[in-house]
């Protein structure tokens, strides 16, 4: 516990650094790609007087300056399985934007998708030792949670309060000030395998680079597809990226639930590849211009050339009619929704209110799929893309970009996370000295 | 017969690893930081260049020809036409004045406008005597202007080295052979007169009602003044407050004649008490009326 406090800590302490540097590196490590952004901070990012949302949805505080993507090597399913080339992709895609931007960039923040995350809800329920909510209290409730055994070898990722209750009173965002006898918190707990963060921890360091913070990437999609009435009544973000699909579930602007299919696009590529005997390469090309998911009448004619270079004239002029190809492509991604189905009716999903679900990531593009994702998931689908951000090359605003972009705007306005409170006094260890410490600085 | 293997090994087809290698990275990141960038932009050309620079000159022959190539340079420009300045026109003075000017100023025409120093020659015609002030430009066209303001001369100070015309302030404006020249100028006689020309002005001013009378003003133990006037009369005034003085005399004298009698001087160094010094037949002459008037 304490060592996870320490090392987000030390992560949010080098995220302040870098906001004070004013420039900052994205960094979203995918099975397909690896895209960096490199964000350059004006120190606007504060709301206006009235507390109201201004254009770009208060997020104009920070401008991307510099952006790259790259092939992903030695990534599956989100995890890194073989550093040295996964980091030799992060320093192509590092180098790319640094050069766009023309500026060094030493803080990166790093989401990935993979990792097999698991959520978990806790509360906790403390009676008020003063008449007002302070800043300790908030502390202490979220000390108090009990946390579950969520297994060795396993590390939160994410704890974030999403509802305090005062007394009979819930739905508050911020108890602080507010007066009362008993707090109530619940909390979202996300955990991921603590080795594949290491690795991508190792990954980062190897590149010189200072980590200063890690998010997972439903968690970002989340933030930059779903529009804010969705995050605010409820809304599921399917992320489908090329080795996993991830799931999260927004509600009153806080993500409540978290899960990830491993399966994604380069599995369809797989399937192409297998059935019709082509190449990785040219089955993705294959998938991207001709794909789709419903066969119609017409697609019977239409002939794709699959090629080939064996030299062999026969084998080298085969084509497959659009139909075969959807036919190939359709179970499975029929198979990655119904995984997301389930997920989602785990995750009650069909209790909220509302019921909207948003997909989005790079297979989100093939042809007909929400079609088809309506069919299974229900009636509420729509595609989404990311929230525009200030000096986003147009290249960059394509459906899969949406983590590397919600991970921008999660730098730019964080969300309060466990981590950010001080341990109560009475449960750090050897705490007299810093007590005293404390009180000098608090009464001087 | 033909190799079979090709002499040269056909570059691979396959396009190599796009990712930078570790030292690559490092090197570019180490290019994008500011400093080293300002180093590199800013440093290295001011130190390549000083470099070549010292390495050029430190042959005495090269600076030596670098040296003479610039004087040469310097010399082409200054003696172009448009530089050269070829007469003095001077305004404002008379023709004795003139030549003086042109005598001090030193000038010998044709010369390059970056050769005058043009407050200098203004400082040389300013120290000149009769030059009130003097204005001096480079007209266009190669003509040096003088605008000269003359001093004029208000007074005659006659010393022992000669006659001296002196302005308003006590300057020296010119000597003087003849008193004829300036005949209607007044005239004023003794060491140290000049340092109080404005005071001898007023007093010239207040003694105007003494008319032709007047002879001029003596400066007497550098200390206070006497009104000479012709038939070797004398008003002796204080060194104190002399304008009062002087208009009681006037005053005096238009009531009662006094100036018309016959006396030798009017005494009013103690502005109290006036005392009238009469000539030696005037006393005798007195005598007698006195005794003829049964003594007293």
């Amino acid at each position: 516990m304490t060592d996870l406090y320490q090392s987000q800590r030390a992560m949010r302490q080098m995220r302040h650094q870098a906001m004070q540097r004013g420039v900052v590196a994205i960094l979203d490590v995918g099975s397909s790609k690896i895209a960096c952004l490199v964000l350059r901070f004006d120190g606007s990012s504060r709301l206006s007087e009235d507390n109201s949302i201004g254009s770009l949805a208060g997020q104009s505080g920070f401008r991307v300056i510099g952006a790259a993507t790259t092939r992903s090597r030695g990534v599956q399913f989100g995890e890194i399985t073989a550093m040295q080339e996964t980091e030799r992709a992060i320093r192509t895609a590092v180098q790319a934007a640094q050069k766009m931007a023309e500026v060094r960039v030493d803080h990166v923040m790093a989401c990935f998708s993979g990792a097999n995350p698991r959520s978990y809800g806790l509360n906790a329920q403390v009676e008020l030792q003063g008449q007002v909510v302070t800043e300790d209290e908030v502390a202490r409730v979220l000390a108090a949670c009990e946390v579950p055994e969520y297994g060795q070898g396993r590390e939160v990722l994410h704890a974030q309060p999403v509802n305090f209750a005062l007394d009979n009173r819930s739905g508050l965002n911020d108890p602080r000030g507010q007066l009362g006898q008993s707090l109530a918190v619940d909390m979202h707990m996300l955990t991921v395998d603590a080795a594949s963060v290491q690795n991508l921890v190792r990954c980062i360091k190897r590149c010189d680079l200072e980590l200063a913070g890690i998010a997972s990437s439903a968690y970002a999609s989340g933030i930059s597809a779903l529009v804010e009435d969705e995050q605010e009544l409820g809304a599921a973000c399917v992320d489908m990226g090329g080795g996993s699909t991830s799931v999260s579930i927004f509600m009153k602007k806080h993500m409540i639930y978290s899960d990830a299919v491993r399966m994604g696009g380069d599995h369809v590529t797989s399937d192409i590849s297998m059935g019709l005997g082509v190449p990785t390469s040219s089955a993705e090309r294959i998938k991207t211009f001709c794909g789709g998911v419903h066969a119609t009448g017409a697609d019977d004619r239409d002939m794709i050339d699959i090629g080939g270079d064996t030299g062999d004239w026969e084998h080298d002029r085969r084509t497959v009619s659009r139909a075969e190809l959807i036919g190939i492509m359709r179970p499975r991604v029929e198979e990655i929704l119904e995984e997301v189905r389930a997920r989602l009716d785990a995750a009650g999903f069909d209790q909220l209110p509302s019921q909207q679900i948003v997909l989005t990531g790079g297979s989100s593009q093939i042809m007909g799929l929400d079609g088809l994702a309506s069919r299974i998931l229900g009636q509420q689908v729509r595609l989404g893309r990311p929230l525009r951000v200030h000096g986003l090359p147009q290249s960059a605003t394509g459906p899969g970009f949406s983590s590397a972009v919600g991970l921008s705007l999660f730098a730019a306005n964080p969300q309060d996370e466990w981590w950010d409170f001080d341990v109560p006094s009475d449960r750090q260890s050897g705490g007299s000295i810093r007590r005293a410490v404390r009180w000098f600085r608090d009464n001087w | 017969m033909r190799s079979l293997t090709p002499w040269r090994r056909k570059k691979s087809v396959f396009k190599q690893d796009p990712a930078p290698s570790r030292l690559t990275y490092r090197m570019q990141r180490w290019m994008l930081t500011p400093g080293i960038r300002l180093g590199l932009r800013i440093g290295v050309p001011f130190c390549l260049i000083f470099t070549l620079g010292s390495a050029y000159m430190a042959n005495e022959q090269r600076r030596d020809g670098l040296n003479i190539f610039l004087s040469d340079l310097r010399q082409s420009i200054r003696e172009r036409p448009e530089f050269r300045v070829k007469m003095i026109a001077i305004d404002g003075a008379g023709a004795d004045l003139a030549d003086d000017i042109r005598e001090v100023a030193g000038l010998r025409f044709p010369v390059s406008s970056f050769d005058l120093n043009v407050d200098l020659i203004r400082e040389v015609i300013e120290m000149l005597d009769p030059v009130k002030s003097a204005a001096v430009r480079i007209r266009s066209g190669g003509v040096l202007q003088v605008d000269v303001v003359e001093r004029d001369p208000v007074l005659v100070w006659r010393s022992r080295q000669g006659l001296a015309l002196l302005d308003e302030t006590g300057i020296h404006v010119a000597e003087l052979g003849r008193r004829s020249l300036h005949a209607n100028l007044p005239l004023i006689a003794g060491d140290g007169a000049d340092a109080h020309v404005p005071e001898a002005l007023q007093i010239f001013a207040t003694a105007r009602p003494l008319g032709a009378r007047l002879r001029g003003l003596v400066r007497i133990g550098e200390r206070r003044w006497d009104v000479v006037l012709d038939r070797g009369q004398r008003i002796m005034l204080p060194a104190e407050d002399p304008i009062p003085a002087l208009r009681r005399v006037i005053a005096v004298s238009e009531v009662r004649d006094l100036l018309e009698r016959d006396i030798a001087a009017v005494d009013m160094r103690l502005s109290a008490r006036a005392t009238v010094r009469m000539n030696k037949t005037a006393v005798q002459e007195w005598w007698r009326i006195r005794q003829m008037n049964g003594g007293g």
